[in-house]
């Protein structure tokens, strides 16, 4: 069928776009653009509840579109590992529709937290063009009013990322990479509170993000060079094929390895991450936190496995290197951390430390318990963060460890959940950070990567101090007497948390669900 | 002589069999069901729970020791060939290659375990109902007592590294929260990190053990891995076995991960009795014996065990001496007793049963010392300081008495239990000859020695001579609810030895499981009259020094072997200069490349502070430049990697 459209085309083949198959991404792109027009036209006090239920509509209806495609029959008939859609431009593969299930699920959790409006109105602030300090700010703020871009910019971030992992060719990657980017260097400057924290990071965050972009582009152009083709299985063919010289290939493997070891926040290309995590609006730093790095491991995960596969004895050695930087690093820098998001930002490098352990595995173990990271991390990560929203003082959050001392006797529960969150990210047995941790560690050392599960244990136990020193702070420290104060929390946030615990929870004593279900969606690795 | 008998006659401990459970053992998942509902309900009910909490909590536990005596007396129906009983609760990880089951292992080496802990831990359940009468929060006492029994109770009768891991953390996180209960003494706080720090470095090693299973068995069962560890390299088992040694060290509180053990007794007494001394610390030796297996191919390994059990029941002894804070001299004694038992499991297959055995006696006769401590202190204003005892015999007659027993039984006099269940750990040691066994043996005797010493003078110091209270101090016997535990206990100290030890029940009971030692040749060999004059003395000399002389109220400057041990033998500083100075420096030193140093200090200052315009224009500019700086750096160093894995 589709072949005769293509055969009666006269001079310009018309583009065959599988429409049913790119649902998911089109869905979340088509509501981002009616996002822009709410903005425009709908009034001011319709906005908000508008934008909500359009944007928590969407990505709801994206996910069932993406359970839909993964259980379509036609799709992966005979065994097949997929289809390649849109004129080879993107992959349609039971990986990637995980990971995109993935994506949708805490990117819908995401944006209940930036949908919290009833403490200090809003995480965004009441116009971002207006000069910190200035009369224009304090009008906006007393009016209470805030940015409602939030939800369009969400969006389209949220789609970029969608479509980051699927991309089947390295110039469709590039732009999936940059319009999940552009939003949320608008985004992390949008803080309510701190404004110049929040913009000096959101310019640290374009500037470097534009950096690794460069390197990303270079790394395209040399592959392009090597193999003639931007697209991923024409390069994995010419690479082995290849007996000449190889220049072009290598260079090419790594820069495009700076990209998106830049984007996870692997060590040395995490420096972006704790000013970056810290100086953001909380919402947005779980947003980047659990969504971008599931898109952007996912992305890794198709390069390294497709155009890459066929290397691996070569790409290992440098990726070996990264992960132990990382995990060390994340760990041992997490230690001196006083502010809690800084906190948070280096254990997520660490955690990205640990799931390249299971990258580097590059088989179908490493692949599946990876992914089951991602969305175990991911879950339980926005929970942390949403608990970081609701410790207050007249500032706004209070980021300072030092002010979340005797927490536990103030508010038990908070600060007992949040020390649950702690003990699941430092791996202790059922939670779902033990059950994760287990199977990537398991998949690297089933593939030779013992070395790096010895580092791993090790970086594990060095951030766990970090760790109980938040728990000792929260529960053994006499409470400050002019501390924060802990707010109630919405229906939104307390959906999050709830979502977050009971996930890490479920995920640790029975892991076996999504673990299959991970496993199943990683037996054919990636379509090529 | 006997050396080379033992060489010989030992059968190892085969592969493990199991059979499925059925009848009552079948509902053993009920073990950990019951302390686990009187978790929940203790922690998650709030203050509702206050009134009744405490007796659910013992409830709890004395329901979970009616289930395990049920399973013990239907396990001694079988055939000691059947007695191996699997019963699988669920599939945790299900998937393809990665088979992980939840499932609970009885056998005779479990089920000790499961007795021990139920049956110790109900009676300290009961004491701690006196004990914490008087404190506000004795509710979530209960509740984490009952999260340890589940934990203890999980790492115990697992059939399975994993389940074993989660146990081990599991105590490990009740223990921190029992150790630091009482939240205002900082110093309470300061011990549970100091635990919390020890384990952690134990647990990189049970789990590096249990990685390097998986990895090289494909399993982490029992039976999977005692199965196929047969065929795996000499330097494979050895790497196991120390890595496991590793994970031991750090619960067990031996060297040289012991000094969180002596901090741990700012928690409530009740916690030391049940947890830093009868059980929990015990669990390094669990581990040991359970993985006979391993060490029996694993010789290397199995010395190191040895060597670590001598030294450290030198090392406790040594502290013990020195101590006067009498739960502090005990938690010094705590550590030495458990490297007697180290020492036995580490002389492997002649040595397994004699280890266990010495545990279940000790956590008798330790569990009475340990109460009896506690209602002196209880009685006496919360004095721990032995100078400040003196003369309590005669006003707390039944602590005296059941204190008394307990102490005759760790120094070993007959009939009283240690005598049964040490002498036979000295006379084994020397039976491995050679140098080793002769230097092993000898310590364990010198130690033996050391241990009348230490265990007279607190005896002396606390129940004889003058009345040295302080004012404020009126000691009276506690009420019936704490002393009939003791008086149990008591019981314990006087008949368990024997009871276990006579014509060899208990190496019997568990040859299943750990092989089969050689018929022992006695109790009253002339190494154990040897070791009983050593007893006396050690006795004699603590009676020359404090039951002859006056206690001074203030301790005198003593020896330098005095001050040493008092300062715990240096472990602190020890620590302190080897883990810790290196770790923080490293740390700065990261801080410093990452952020060039002021980076944190100042991104928080101006965040906490507002900062000025200016200031922060300065520092962004200055760091994008070596944040992108660093990125290249990173990508020329990636680039060059791979260029040079081609070349």
């Amino acid at each position: 069928m589709t072949g005769s459209f293509a055969a009666l085309a006269p001079v310009i083949p018309t583009p065959h776009i599988e429409y049913g198959q790119l649902s998911p991404m089109l869905l979340v792109f088509g509501a981002a653009i009616v996002g822009v027009l709410v903005e425009a036209f709908a009034p001011r006090s319709l906005r908000r509840s508008l934008h909500l239920a359009l944007t928590l509509g969407s990505l709801a209806g994206a996910f069932v579109l993406t359970i839909v495609i993964a259980t379509s029959s036609t799709l992966f008939a005979g065994g097949s590992a997929g289809h390649i859609a849109a004129m080879g431009a993107v992959a349609v593969d039971r990986p990637t529709l995980f990971i995109q299930g993935t994506i949708l699920v805490l990117a819908f959790i995401s944006v209940l937290l930036i949908a919290e409006s009833s403490h200090d109105v809003s995480a965004f602030a009441a116009q971002a063009a207006a000069v910190p300090g200035s009369p224009e700010e304090r009008e906006g703020l007393l009016a209470g009013i805030s940015h409602t871009e939030v939800y369009p910019l969400t969006l389209f971030a949220i789609g970029g990322m969608l479509l980051f992992p699927a991309s089947n060719d390295l110039l469709t990657m590039f732009v999936a990479l940059e319009v999940l980017s552009l939003p949320l260097y608008l985004l992390s400057g949008l803080a309510r509170r701190r404004r110049l924290l929040s913009q000096e990071a959101a310019m640290k965050y374009f500037l470097l993000g534009a950096f690794s972009s460069a390197f990303f582009l270079f790394g395209i152009a040399m592959l392009y060079g090597f193999s003639g083709s931007v697209k991923l299985g024409a390069i994995a063919a010419a690479a082995s094929g290849n007996t000449a010289s190889s220049v072009l290939l290598y260079a090419g493997i790594a820069l495009i390895g700076v990209g998106l070891l830049f984007k996870i926040g692997a060590v040395p290309f995490q420096s972006w991450k704790p000013d970056v995590y810290q100086g953001s609006p909380t919402p947005v730093t779980a947003l980047m936190a659990s969504c971008t790095l599931v898109s952007a491991f996912g992305a890794l995960l198709r390069v390294f496995y497709v155009a890459f596969g066929q290397l691996t004895w070569d790409w290992r050695p440098a990726m070996w290197a990264v992960a132990i930087v990382t995990m060390l690093g994340g760990a041992i820098i997490a230690i001196t951390q006083t502010d809690v998001k800084r906190l948070l930002a280096y254990s997520s490098i660490a955690q990205a430390g640990y799931i390249l352990t299971g990258v580097i595995a590059a088989t179908t173990a490493g692949l599946s318990s990876s992914m089951f990271y991602l969305a175990a991390y991911g879950i339980a990560t926005i929970g942390a963060f949403a608990i970081v929203t609701l410790i207050r003082d007249p500032g706004g959050e209070a980021g300072h460890l030092s002010s979340w001392a005797g927490l536990g006797k103030r508010s038990p529960l908070v600060a007992g959940t949040f020390a649950f969150f702690l003990i699941a990210f430092a791996g202790i047995p059922l939670t779902s950070g033990f059950s994760s941790k287990f199977a990537v560690f398991q998949a690297a050392a089933a593939s030779g990567g013992l070395p790096l599960v010895i580092i791993g244990v090790i970086s594990s136990a060095i951030i766990a101090f970090p760790y109980v020193r938040v728990i000792v702070l929260m529960f053994f420290s006499e409470p400050a007497p002019d501390g924060p104060i802990v707010v109630r929390p919405s229906a939104y946030t307390s959906l999050a948390v709830g979502v977050g615990v009971l996930a890490t929870l479920v995920l640790g004593f029975i892991p076996e669900p999504l673990l299959r279900l991970a496993h199943d969606a990683a037996a054919q690795l990636f379509v090529r | 002589m006997t050396g080379s008998l033992a060489a010989t006659l030992v059968r190892p401990a085969m592969a493990l069999t199991t059979l499925p459970a059925v009848g009552a053992q079948h509902a053993a998942w009920l073990l950990l069901a019951f302390p686990a509902f009187g978790a929940i309900v203790l922690l998650l009910g709030g203050k509702r729970t206050n009134a009744w909490g405490h007796l659910l909590g013992v409830a709890m536990a004395l329901g979970a020791f009616v289930v395990g005596v049920l399973a013990f007396v239907q396990m001694l129906g079988y055939p000691a060939s059947q007695r191996s009983r699997d019963l699988h609760l669920y599939s945790w990880i299900p998937v393809a290659h990665f088979q992980v089951s939840i499932g609970l292992l009885l056998d005779p080496l479990s089920i000790c375990f499961v007795l021990l802990i139920t049956g110790v831990g109900s009676l300290i359940h009961i004491y701690a109902i006196g004990y914490m009468s008087h404190d506000p929060e004795r509710r979530r006492f209960f509740g984490y007592l009952n999260l340890f029994i589940t934990a203890m109770l999980l790492l115990v009768l697992s059939d399975n590294y994993v389940g074993l891991y989660a146990g081990w953390e599991g105590v490990g996180l009740a223990s921190y929260l029992l150790i630091g209960f009482w939240q205002y003494k900082p110093s309470a706080a300061v011990a549970a990190k100091k635990a919390f720090i020890a384990n952690r470095v134990g647990d990189v090693g049970l789990s590096l053990a249990i990685m390097a299973m998986f990895a090289t068995f494909g399993s982490v069962s029992f039976t999977g891995v005692f199965g196929a560890v047969g065929g795996a390299s000499h330097g494979v088992t050895t790497a196991i076995g120390l890595l496991l040694l590793l994970g031991a060290t750090g619960k067990s509180a031996q060297l040289p991960l012991q000094s969180w053990l002596l901090d741990a007794m700012e928690g409530p007494t009740p916690v030391s009795a049940l947890i830093h001394a009868a059980t929990m610390v015990t669990a390094g030796v669990y581990l040991i014996v359970r993985s006979a297996p391993i060490f029996n191919l694993a010789p290397d390994a199995r010395l190191a065990v040895a060597i670590v059990g001598a030294v450290t029941l030198l090392f406790g002894a040594i502290i013990g001496c020195a101590k006067d804070d009498i739960k502090k001299a005990l938690a010094g004694s705590t550590m030495s007793q458990i490297g007697y038992m180290m020492l036995a499991a580490g002389l492997g297959p002649i040595g397994y049963a004699l280890a266990i055995a010495h545990l279940l006696a000790h956590g008798f006769f330790k569990a009475g010392l340990f109460l009896g401590a506690g209602s002196i202190k209880h009685s006496m204003n919360d004095e721990v300081d032995m100078r400040r005892f003196g003369g309590l015999a005669t006003v707390m007659k039944i602590t005296f008495v059941t204190f008394g027993f307990a102490y005759l039984a760790i120094i070993g006099i007959p009939p009283f239990s240690g005598f049964f269940t040490k002498d036979p750990i000295i006379d084994a040691a020397y039976s491995r000859g050679g140098v080793s066994g002769a230097l092993l043996g000898t310590a364990a005797l010198l130690g033996a020695g050391i241990t009348a010493f230490y265990m007279t003078r607190i005896m002396l110091m606390t129940f004889t001579g003058k009345r040295r209270w302080e004012d404020a101090a009126h000691p009276h016997e506690v009420g019936p609810v704490m002393t009939s535990p003791m008086i149990i206990l008591a019981i314990g100290s006087l008949g368990a030895g024997g009871f276990l030890m006579i014509s060899n029940r208990l190496i019997n009971f568990l040859a299943p499981v750990v092989g089969t030692p050689p018929l022992s040749h006695g109790f009253f060999t002339p190494l154990s009259f040897l070791s009983l004059a050593l007893v006396v003395v050690g006795g004699a000399l603590a009676w020359a020094m404090y039951g002859r002389r006056e206690v001074p109220v203030t301790a005198p400057h003593g020896n330098p072997i005095t001050v040493a041990a008092r300062k715990d033998l240096y472990g602190d500083a020890f620590n302190e200069s080897v883990l810790m100075r290196p770790g923080q420096w490293l740390a700065r030193l990261s801080v410093f490349f990452d952020n060039r140093g002021v980076d944190g200090l100042v991104n928080t200052l101006a965040a906490t502070l507002g900062g000025t315009s200016g200031r922060m224009r300065k520092v962004q500019t200055g760091f994008v430049r070596s944040y992108a700086l660093s990125m290249l750096v990173g990508a020329v160093l990636l680039i060059g990697a791979l260029l040079l894995v081609r070349l």
